[in-house]
């Protein structure tokens, strides 16, 4: 029997680790724990496995932005096909509908601030159901997913302690 | 100019670890698993707390025995971990860590030539404290072949007339030794019997891997003759709070009470504000941190296993003891040679008694990370050790 949880809340911190080492640290078959995996996949509880890249340490440029979207919901489908509309752009990588002064926040990334600009300006604003946008340009990420991104903490402790 | 210092404090011989601690210090880019604390850090809801009280100006002395709320809440606590109730006005002394508590314990309860039975390989502190409140340490070494568990046996061979305390050392470092419901029972008959009291250090009671700890007070008839050492170092990763406790007997506790008031007058205010919630509400990162801690062990007996490293399965702390005596070094020529050629620093058995000889420490209170680059250096030690 595999610990369901316990397996999910290993495997979120780090998706890396090996079918192998999984069934040792939580006291399981290697084919418990790939069935497991497995049918977790499939009721679409693990959705992927992703990498942390903190871009802004690269070469690479990358601008990102929180867009708070005010639109009006629709009737029979309420904000479903309005979420659709928006997620389906590649640019965006996360929708939220949340509760609050605004609907939708839309979280995107973008190569330049005028890419960004753009989509704003020309894809997301002139939408029927959108209201209003406000746009949020991401200055520094301090702590993405649980993780810290701009400090390494060492290890503080004597070395050797009774 | 005549001597200045006392003869029972330069015959105690120092601590074995202070010992190897410092050739570790001096060696660059060495890595450790030779620590006996958390690498957590303490929650953050805890650390709050103890800023939020500092704020507030909460900086004077509490009671001698410790803030209300905390021993309430301490009582709590071990009514609903235990099931044991202790009265929060007179059987609850907030102290300096646990290694304070064990310190009262003994100074409050030997007389001079009483015998102090002390289980081994244990903490460093049992036996200098027994000597220090004028006891006769008994040692008794506990065995591999019983997992490192005491047996009523092994009382009975050390009884004298004269003995009145056991120390109970479990969940034990360094060995991780646990003592179960049924080992209690055992060892409560032949207490009860020889009239013995009990120190029972239970620093590291929230970290079993089978079932929950069982704590001696549990047992029938045990109550009324044991001191519970417990604290918030292990539990709830705040060792350099200082805090800790000791519950027992009403009459045992006030002359501890009275040692610790004329001493340290109170444990430091901040951190017993902190743990106040702790207690309140840390149970769930007592379980995070668990969880972490079994997952790291079972890692470790694997790769303990996969090198042949002989080694009993310990189901508490966080600690493993592979027993290393078949590659023909001492406890101290393994780790000194572990050091000196793959920079991994462990701790020698013998550091917890001369019966800890072939063994030696290794904790996992290191990230599984950490934990895989040290068992590199030590696959390949071994390896390097073993060809004939």
């Amino acid at each position: 029997m595999v610990n369901r949880d316990e397996l999910l809340r290993t495997i979120e911190k780090n998706s890396r680790i090996g079918i192998d080492e999984l069934a040792v640290m939580l006291a399981a078959s290697e084919i418990d724990i790939a069935n497991e995996l497995k049918s977790l996949e499939e009721e679409g509880i693990i959705c992927g496995y992703h990498t942390m890249i903190d871009w802004s340490k690269t070469s690479i440029d990358t601008v990102s932005a929180l867009i708070e979207v005010k639109v009006t919901p629709q009737r029979g489908i309420g904000f479903d096909s309005i979420a659709e509309r928006i997620y389906k752009f590649p640019e965006v990588k996360s929708v939220y509908l949340v509760s609050g002064g605004f609907d939708l926040m839309v979280m995107l990334e973008g190569k330049t601030l005028k890419e960004v600009a753009s989509f704003v300006t020309n894809k997301l604003s002139p939408l029927d159901t959108v209201l209003s946008c406000s746009t949020h340009f991401i200055l520094q990420k301090y702590k993405d997913h649980g993780t810290i991104l701009t400090k390494k903490y060492d290890d503080t402790r004597e070395k050797i302690t009774p | 100019m005549r001597n200045p210092l006392a003869d029972k404090i330069v015959d105690i011989k120092p601590s074995g670890i202070r010992k190897f601690f410092d050739v570790v210090k001096t060696m660059d880019g060495a890595i450790s698993l030779g620590v006996g604390e958390p690498d957590f850090d303490t929650p953050w809801h805890i650390r709050d707390e103890g800023i939020y009280s500092l704020e507030k100006g909460r900086t004077f002395y509490t009671s001698n025995s410790g803030l209300r709320e905390l021993k309430v809440e301490i009582c709590n606590y071990l009514k609903r971990k235990q099931n044991v109730q202790y009265d929060p006005d007179t059987q609850v002394l907030v102290t300096v860590g646990g290694s304070e508590a064990i310190d009262l314990a003994l100074r409050a309860m030997i007389n001079p030539g009483d015998e102090v039975l002390i289980p081994q390989p244990s903490y460093v502190s049992y036996e200098p404290c027994a000597i220090l409140a004028g006891a006769v340490p008994v040692i008794i070494e506990l065995k591999e072949e019983n997992e490192f568990r005491l047996t009523a046996k092994e009382i009975l061979e050390n009884v004298t007339d004269k003995t009145k305390i056991l120390v109970l050392p479990f969940p034990n470092n360094p060995t991780g030794a646990i003592m179960e419901r049924k080992d209690l029972e055992e060892i409560a008959e032949v207490i009860k019997e020889k009239d013995l009291f009990v120190l029972s250090d239970e620093i590291y009671s929230e970290l079993t891997y089978t079932d929950k700890h069982v704590s001696i007070v549990e047992i029938p008839g045990m109550y009324e003759r044991t001191i519970l050492i417990n604290g918030f170092s292990k539990s709830f990763a705040m060792t350099g709070w200082r805090l800790g406790y000791a519950c027992g007997p009403v009459e045992i506790i006030e002359q501890m009470t009275k040692i610790h008031q004329f001493a340290i007058m109170c444990a430091p205010t901040t951190s017993q504000y902190a743990a106040v919630e702790a207690l309140k509400n840390g149970d769930e990162d007592v379980a995070m941190m668990k969880e972490q801690y079994n997952q790291r062990r079972r890692y470790l007996l694997n790769e303990f296993k996969k090198m042949n490293l002989p080694c009993f399965e310990p189901f508490g702390a966080f600690y493993i003891f592979p027993n290393i005596s078949h590659l023909g070094m001492t406890s101290d020529e393994f780790c000194n040679k572990l050091l000196e050629e793959e920079k991994l620093a462990v701790v020698p058995g013998t550091a917890f008694g001369d019966c800890g000889e072939g063994f030696v420490r290794i904790s996992y209170a290191y990230s599984l990370e950490d934990l895989k680059k040290a068992i590199e250096r030590l696959k390949r030690f071994i390896e390097n050790h073993t060809k004939k």
